[in-house]
Parts: structure tokens; sequence; C-alpha cells
């Protein structure tokens, strides 16, 4: 009997062959370099473009000049990207209770479920700037205006997120989880929920996406006296035909956005879909 | 048509009083509409007693699943009823049913936990289940981790976490190297000589279901129906390599082969 479990645990050893890992230093970089390139290239263009004198050096500046401006001012665009990203976070987590709520309710109506589930597709294919006219009439030029946008922009992601992951739950695990005595909400919680949430994460940085943009275009119409944020230095900077800040800004506006989606988000996905063994482990190293 | 699965979880009902765990009685199941019907069970019925051990065998698509299916109450027969009388029904699915974001224990101890077992006796049945297939070091490994066989072996683990008194096994061991499967036998044999657990166990494999069984129940394809039954006389503990099982599975065999063959004929 020993001998045989010995030849067992050797089966279930050879069963699991693991491939060696690389080092974490090396994994970040083969992770990092694709993405400096890329921003090189970027950059690159952009150079040649200016280089190749299809418009003055005062309306398109080259990428060294704009940089030059960023770290000039470097302070100011800090202070005000804290007050956009305060709206984004306010507007985001309002939102991320709405949408879930939503959802939620949704996938628990039959009756909310045809009222309510194609008016969430619709109200996504609603440009967000189209809200802002009835955002102004309605709140006035208020915070509240670009909350309200952010939240209708942002909501209906995270709700088809959840919506779409309950309702796609394998059918299979329904039915285990009946056979293990999970009934009702016990089996919404610890099955349902659990199946639905690399979807819903998904609806989330989808969520993230609209928020940002709708809170950007929101900025700049909504102006709110006496408060820098990224979107009025953006609008100010060209009304004083302050070129190279307008160019500096729009930096600071993709890198933030980016930031967020991919080390906030991103990571997020990443992890959890290697949880639930979503990827093809041989592809991801 | 009569619909009726009746499911007696009285504890007068459940001590010897001889009355069959498991009763079928004409049960027909009848899949999609008039056009496209498929008969997958054709007034099937059924007995099995306490604490024996069936084995169900058939060729691919003659119902097996659908009949643990309506056993474990998970469907509704069309016709006929199924009566259990169980204190507790466990079903260990054809396909892994793990959950995936659980490890192997995680997956084990869930199941005792929607068992109401306390916090503190958890971690100890776990471990012990987790022995009991041989996967003590496997623990924190997530499904996708493990390998086809492993993953059987878990779910084995999770049915008999719930402490039934009648499981169904749906090809449990299909994707076992056959070292591991003679193991798990062994293990399954001397669990059910311990427990007195009533089994019900589907399987492709004819030897197997004469190393295991009290009972092998043979069933024909479209429409499921029984075509024959064979006891197992032989004593315990078994071997699956002995001559009384091979003598008795080459029997099957032929006979399945049989029932194979009229369905290959054009005109049936
Ligand atoms: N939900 C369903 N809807 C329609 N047809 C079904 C359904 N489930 C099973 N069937 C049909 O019923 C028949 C019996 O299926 P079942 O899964 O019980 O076969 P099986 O004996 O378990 O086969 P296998 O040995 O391959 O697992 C098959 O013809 C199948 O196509
Ligand atoms: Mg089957």
């Amino acid at each position: 009997m020993a001998t045989l479990e010995a030849e067992l645990a050797g089966l279930d050893a050879l069963e699991l062959s693991v491939p060696p890992r690389k080092s974490r230093a090396s994994r970040t970089w083969t992770t990092i370099w694709p993405k400096l390139g890329a921003i090189a290239i970027a950059l690159l263009l952009w150079q040649l473009i200016v280089w190749s004198g299809w418009k003055p050096t005062y309306l398109l500046p080259g990428p060294v000049a704009v940089f030059q401006t960023l770290f000039d001012h470097l302070g100011d665009y800090v202070s005000a990207a804290a007050v956009t990203l305060q709206r984004a976070a306010i507007g985001f987590a309002v939102a991320l209770v709405t949408g879930t709520l939503v959802g939620a309710l949704v996938t628990k109506s039959r009756i909310l479920r045809s009222a309510v589930g194609s008016m969430i597709t619709g109200l996504m294919t609603m440009p967000s700037i189209a809200w802002f006219p009835a955002a102004i009439i309605l709140f006035g030029l208020k915070e509240s205006a670009i909350l309200f946008v952010i939240v209708i922009g942002a909501a209906p992601s995270i709700a088809n997120g959840f919506i779409a992951g309950v309702d796609n739950t394998p059918p299979l695990l329904v039915r285990a989880a009946r056979m293990l005595g999970a009934k009702g909400f016990t089996a919404f919680r610890l099955v349902v929920l659990p199946a639905a949430l690399p979807t819903y994460i998904g609806g989330l940085k989808q969520g993230w996406a609209f928020a940002w943009r709708s809170l950007l275009a929101g900025e700049l119409l909504v102006l709110i006296a006496g408060k820098e944020s990224l979107g009025r230095d953006l609008d100010t900077a060209r009304q004083f035909g302050d070129y190279k800040a307008v160019y500096a800004t729009m930096i600071v506006i993709l890198v933030i956005g980016i930031l967020v989606d991919s080390l906030v988000f991103g990571q997020v996905e990443r992890r959890i879909r290697r949880r639930y063994g979503l990827v093809d482990a041989a592809a991801t190293d | 048509m009569v619909q009726t699965v009746k499911t007696q979880a009285l504890d007068s009902a459940i001590e010897g009083d001889g009355s069959p765990a498991i009763s079928l009685d004409a049960v027909s199941k009848v899949f999609g509409h008039a056009g496209d019907a498929t008969h997958a069970l054709d007034r099937v019925s059924l007995d099995v007693a306490r604490g024996q051990f069936v084995c169900l065998i058939g060729a691919s698509g003659c119902g097996k699943s659908t009949l643990l299916n309506l056993v474990a109450g998970l469907d509704q027969p069309t016709s006929g009823t199924v009566t259990v009388r169980a204190k507790r029904t466990s079903l260990m699915f054809q396909e892994s049913a793990l959950f995936p974001w659980l490890t192997a224990s995680g997956n084990i101890d869930l199941a005792l936990r929607l068992d109401n077992v306390p916090r503190s006796d958890r971690k100890d049945r776990v471990h012990e289940l987790l022995e009991l297939v041989h996967l003590e070091d496997f623990g924190d490994k997530r499904p996708h981790e493990l390998s086809g066989g492993m993953r059987q072996r878990t779910a084995l683990a999770r049915a008999l976490a719930q402490q039934a008194d009648v499981l169904l096994m749906d090809e449990p061991f299909g994707a076992l190297d056959a070292m591991t499967r003679d193991l798990l036998h062994d293990e399954l044999e001397a669990l059910w000589t311990r427990t007195g657990l009533t089994v019900l166990f589907v399987t492709h494999n004819v030897r197997e279901a004469v190393r295991l069984g009290n009972r092998v129940v043979l069933l024909t394809s479209r429409p499921g129906r029984i075509a024959q039954e064979y006891p197992v006389a032989s004593g315990r503990p078994r071997r699956i390599d002995s001559s009384q099982v091979a003598e008795l599975a080459a029997t099957i065999t032929d006979r399945l082969r049989e029932e194979v063959r009229r369905h290959g004929d054009p005109r049936s």
C-alpha cells in the first residue's frame, strides 16, 4: 500500500509539471518595454510632423517644448489634476453604487428586466456631451451638473457588467450549488456573485472610461468660478492662445486616464482572471 | 400525465423498514417538443434498496445522466414517479462542477459550510477528505491548476463532504489513470462497507461496474429502457483483474455490443 501511494504521488507530480518562473524584474521588463516603445514611436511621429513644417510651431509645438511647459508648471498641473481626480472619484463611486444596485434589481425582477434591461444599453449609446444642456438647466453651473453626467455615463456600463455576469453564470455551477444545499440568496451570494465577478470588473473598467470622458467634457462646458481643473486649464489655455499649455494639459489627461485604467482596473482584472483560470498560463508569462 | 418527485425525508422512513432508498416507477423523460422530441427515458422502473451499490451502464446518450438528474431532483420526469427516501442526496456530476474561484480545499469547505458544520471542525474535515482522495498536498490549488483526474477526485471529496446517505455518481472516475482508479475503487468500497451508503453509480466501463456493484443495470439507447440486470455474486473486497469480475464483464459486454449493433441497423 505504501509503495502504491508513493507511486501515486509520483503520478500526481508528473501531472502537474510546473514551468520555471522568470524573475520578477525580467517579467516587469517584458511587460513594460512594448509600452515604452510605443510611447517613443508616438513622440517620434509627433516630432516628425513638426519638422515637416505642416503647421507653424506656435500652433503645433514639438514634444520638447511641450514637456518643458509641463515641467515648468508642474505644481499647477498637479493641483488641477487633484481637483479633477477628486470629482472623478466621487462620480465613479456614485456610479458604482447606482449601477450595481440597478444591476442587482434587474437580475432579481423579471418585470424590471423587460422594462429597464434594454434601456440600459440604450443609455450607453447616448454621447455624454448630449446630456450637458439638460444637466445645466437642471443643476446650474455647479459640480452637481458634472457629477450627474458622470453617473449617467458610467452607471449603465457598470449595471450591464453586473447583469451580464449574473446571466452568464454556468448553469452547471448553479446546479452544483443546489446539490450542496445552497438555495435562494445563499446560492446567489456564494456562487452567482463570485461567478459574475470577472464580467462585473470588465463593466467597472468600461464605466471608468465613460466617467473620465464625461468628466472632461463637463469641465470644458461647465465652468465653475475660481476652481482650477484640467478641463478648465485646457479651455483657458486655448482662449489665451497658450498652445503649449493646451498640449501639455492633454498629455496630463491622457496619462491619468491610461494609468488608472491599466494600474487600477487592469491589475484587478488580470489578477481575477488568473485566479479564475480564465487566462492561458502559457500565453501570459 | 403524472409529474411527481417525492422526497421523503422522514427519519422513520429511513430506518430499515425495508422500503427501497430509490424507486423509479415507470419513469419517462422527453426533451423538446413534438417535432424533434428526444425520448431520453422510456418507462424505466428501478428499485435501489437501502445500502445497495447499483451500477448503471449503457451506450453514450442512452439517458444515464438524465436518470441521475431525476433522482437528484434537479429535473422532473415527463411521466411516472421518482421516490427518494433519504436524509440527504449528493450528486457527483459528469463534468467537473468545481467552483473555479475556490481552491480544492475551499470547494470542500463550502460543502461543509452549507451543511452548517462549525468552523472549528471544518479544517480537519477538509484535510481528512483530501486524504481520502490522496490530494492532501494539493488543497491550495485552484481547479484550473489541477489535472482532470485530480479535479474528479476533488469533486468526489466534495460530494462525500455532505455525508449524504444516497450518493449518485456520474462517471466519476472517467479521467483517472488505471492505478489511481484502482486505489479509489478500494477507498469507495471501504467507505461503502463502513457507512452503509446507498450508491447509484454510472459508468461506461463494464469491468468497473462489476468491480463495484451489487447489481449492474444495463440500459438501452433511445429510448432508454432497462435491458437487463445482473446480480454480482462475488465477495468483497474484489479485484478488478479477478477472473470472476472478468467473466461477468465479458457476458455484459457481449450484451452491450448486441444493443449497440441493433442501433447500427438502419431498420431500427
Ligand atoms: N437538456 C436537454 N435537452 C435536450 N435533450 C437532452 C437534454 N439532456 C439530455 N438530452 C438528450 O437525452 C439523451 C440522453 O442524454 P444523457 O445525458 O442522459 O446521456 P448519457 O447516457 O448520460 O450519455 P453519456 O454516457 O454520453 O454521458 C441524449 O440523446 C441527449 O441528447
Ligand atoms: Mg452522461
